[in-house]
């Protein structure tokens, strides 16, 4: 039987005639927390927009437990993307609304809660993520960091089986960006979820990890995959190796023969 | 001021003296002149350099020595950086380290007419397709609306109705009332030579309400509402906000553009209403002043020309307008790409599109209306 929470299949992606990345099979179990990572422009948020029901793949499959994605109809695909939370890399909080109100309005669009009952929701999910007061703010009046915050926070709204972070540390200082990781472990813990990440920060790959795989830009195609600690130990290819080590590796081989 | 000097040490070896300022502000020595210098000198395999004058350098200095670099490396020279200020050594070693990629961008090949017409069809038949698809999708929308399945918020309509009703009246006033005298004063220069200045108010009163109110409010909309539609959905679209309301499961035709059409469509014929009122007063102004009429005479020449069927082509004409302007704006700012010179296109391309559409909405219209004879 499989296990996979999601799980893909030979999935190509691109732009018109011009392919982003080819080939990509992997499965990401239940409660995972799994790594989408790779070198800048090699596709990785591409990816996430495939696997958020965004973009179309050119060919091959997504499946969500064992449904197909794109073989499904569109209200049937729309049941399972009210499944998914996503934080969006600026965290795309609506701007004409307050955080309250960002956060409501998935609610009642899909949920029949009572006005206080999901005041009272609403009040909740901002006080997990560290915004308790913040109700009335509109998006433009708080920090980057923390309108990420109250990004993950509407992302939260509809309880969603899977979370998926674009990027979550992009432009966050490191306390802030460290917060952020904590956050996504102790949201994994506690509610069970499984939680995709895109990023190329090294710390937050290796803090949170679980999994992972990796996407080089040249090979058009994942060319690792496993646990990021793994990988670092005993992965053989020279790219993944560069990357995970800050490219560190190389630079002391370059400069042993001179220096010794 | 930097000059140079050349010593000839021997056949091979070259001494390169820096002296004075090598700055951007100071006149220095042309590259071009040092490398028909170096050229004659066939048999040289080594160039040194001696900054001991050298006073002050930038860039300007480092850029020469890194052209120079690259030439010695065309010739097989040594460039021996020995006698070279520590700073423009590391500035000249790090410009050097990594190899110019070679097959990085050619610049577009120029493409023959032919190609570039397939190119410009194929462009023109994928967004005739992706507006019919837009059209399509806001028809379903409006269908989900009547069968009362839509997820539009009253709130957010009576938002945009607000926005594109009584804040457009002050600029709606001036140019109605304005259009009304032109027409007028046009008018009256022709019918006064018949001295049949009263016609003016048949004039002013046929042209404004049949056609003129109407054009001139969706002309008036598509710059201020119809830009101001793109350019929201645009900036939300850049800020991936669209793509939130997609993964929540919100329809971006239910929330965003359903209640922008439908405000536009509603408040468009009240705007044109007031439109006609004003057209007429700026008619009336022109016929009470400048050709000594009545006000009343006016007024009942007016209301004796214009026929109701008039009033009902004009109020039409401005629901269709308004829907062209929501639709366009819209479907602008929707397919508007994610950089931020986008959105400014977004806004333009929205106007354009909507005015063009409105004259062709007008020209059709009209034409419809004469075969018919209303």
């Amino acid at each position: 039987m499989n296990t996979a929470h999601i799980s893909i299949k030979n999935l190509s992606m691109g732009y018109g005639s011009f392919m982003v990345q080819e080939h990509l099979s992997f499965d990401i179990h239940h409660k995972d927390i799994f790594i989408i990572m790779g070198g800048s422009g090699c596709g990785k948020s591409t990816l996430l927009r495939h696997l958020i029901g965004l973009k179309r793949p050119c060919s091959g499959k997504i499946f969500f437990k064992d449904k197909s994605l794109w073989d499904i109809s569109s209200s049937e695909r729309k049941e399972i993307m009210k499944q998914f939370g996503v934080l969006y890399q600026k965290g795309a909080l609506w701007s004409s609304m307050t955080l309250a109100e960002n956060i409501a309005l998935p609610m009642e669009e899909h949920t029949r809660l009572k006005p206080a009952d999901i005041r009272d929701r609403v009040r909740f999910k901002l006080a997990l993520v560290g915004l308790s007061g913040f109700e009335h703010y509109y998006p433009s009046e708080i920090s980057g960091g923390m309108q990420k915050r109250a990004g993950l926070a509407r992302a939260m709204a509809l309880d969603p089986d899977i979370l998926f972070f674009d990027e979550p540390s992009a432009g966050l200082d490191p306390v802030s960006s460290r917060r952020l990781d904590d956050l996504i472990l102790e949201l994994n813990e506690s509610l069970g979820a499984t939680i995709v990440v895109v990023t190329h920060e090294l710390a937050s790959i290796f803090a949170i990890g679980t999994n992972s795989v990796f996407l080089d830009a040249k090979a058009r195609t994942m060319i690792a995959s496993g646990r990021p600690r793994t990988l670092l130990e005993s992965e053989t290819n020279g790219i993944v190796r560069a990357f995970l080590t800050r490219g560190e590796e190389n630079r002391i081989r370059k400069k042993t023969p001179s220096q010794g | 001021m930097g000059t140079l000097a050349q010593v000839n040490l021997s056949e091979k070896t070259l001494e390169i003296r820096l002296k004075g300022d090598w700055t951007s502000t100071q006149k220095l020595p042309a590259f071009q002149d040092m490398v028909a210098d170096l050229k004659a000198a066939a048999s040289l395999t080594e160039i040194r350099f001696n900054t001991a004058h050298l006073t002050a350098w930038d860039s300007s200095a480092a850029v020469f020595l890194f052209n120079l670099y690259k030439y010695c490396a065309s010739r097989d020279i040594t460039f021996n950086d020995a006698g070279l200020p520590q700073g423009i050594k590391k500035l000249v070693g790090l410009a050097a380290a990594v190899p110019e990629k070679k097959d990085s961008k050619t610049p577009p090949e120029k493409q023959s007419l032919l190609k570039a017409a397939e190119k410009k069809y194929r462009d023109m038949i994928s967004s005739i397709k992706t507006t019919l698809a837009f059209t399509g999708d806001i028809a379903m929308a409006v269908l989900r609306l009547i069968q009362g399945r839509s997820s539009m918020r009253r709130s957010v309509l009576i938002f945009q109705i607000q926005e594109c009703s009584s804040r457009a009246l002050p600029i709606v006033s001036l140019i109605s009332f304005l259009v009304g005298l032109i027409l007028a004063f046009i008018g009256a220069v022709q019918l006064m030579m018949f001295g049949a200045q009263i016609y003016v108010a048949s004039l002013v009163g046929i042209a404004m309400i049949r056609v003129m109110g109407a054009v001139m409010t969706g002309v008036i909309m598509a710059g201020r509402t119809g830009a101001a539609f793109a350019a929201q959905i645009g900036t939300m679209e850049i800020n991936e906000e669209v793509d939130a309301l997609k993964t929540l499961g919100i329809s971006p035709m239910d929330y965003l553009v359903l209640p922008r059409l439908l405000a536009l469509a509603v408040t468009m014929p009240l705007l044109c209403l007031y439109a006609d009122l004003m057209g007429v007063a700026g008619g009336m102004a022109v016929g009470v002043f400048m050709l000594d009429l009545n006000v009343m005479e006016y007024f009942n020449m007016t209301k004796h020309s214009v026929s109701l069927a008039d009033f009902g082509i004009g109020i039409f004409q401005s629901i269709v307008f308004g829907i062209l302007v929501a639709v366009s704006g819209c479907l602008r700012g929707l397919q508007c790409s994610r950089s931020a010179s986008a959105v400014g296109s977004a806004a333009t391309s929205a106007v354009v599109t909507s005015i063009v559409a409105i004259v062709i909405a007008t020209a059709l219209i009209t034409l419809i209306c004469s075969i018919v004879g209303i």
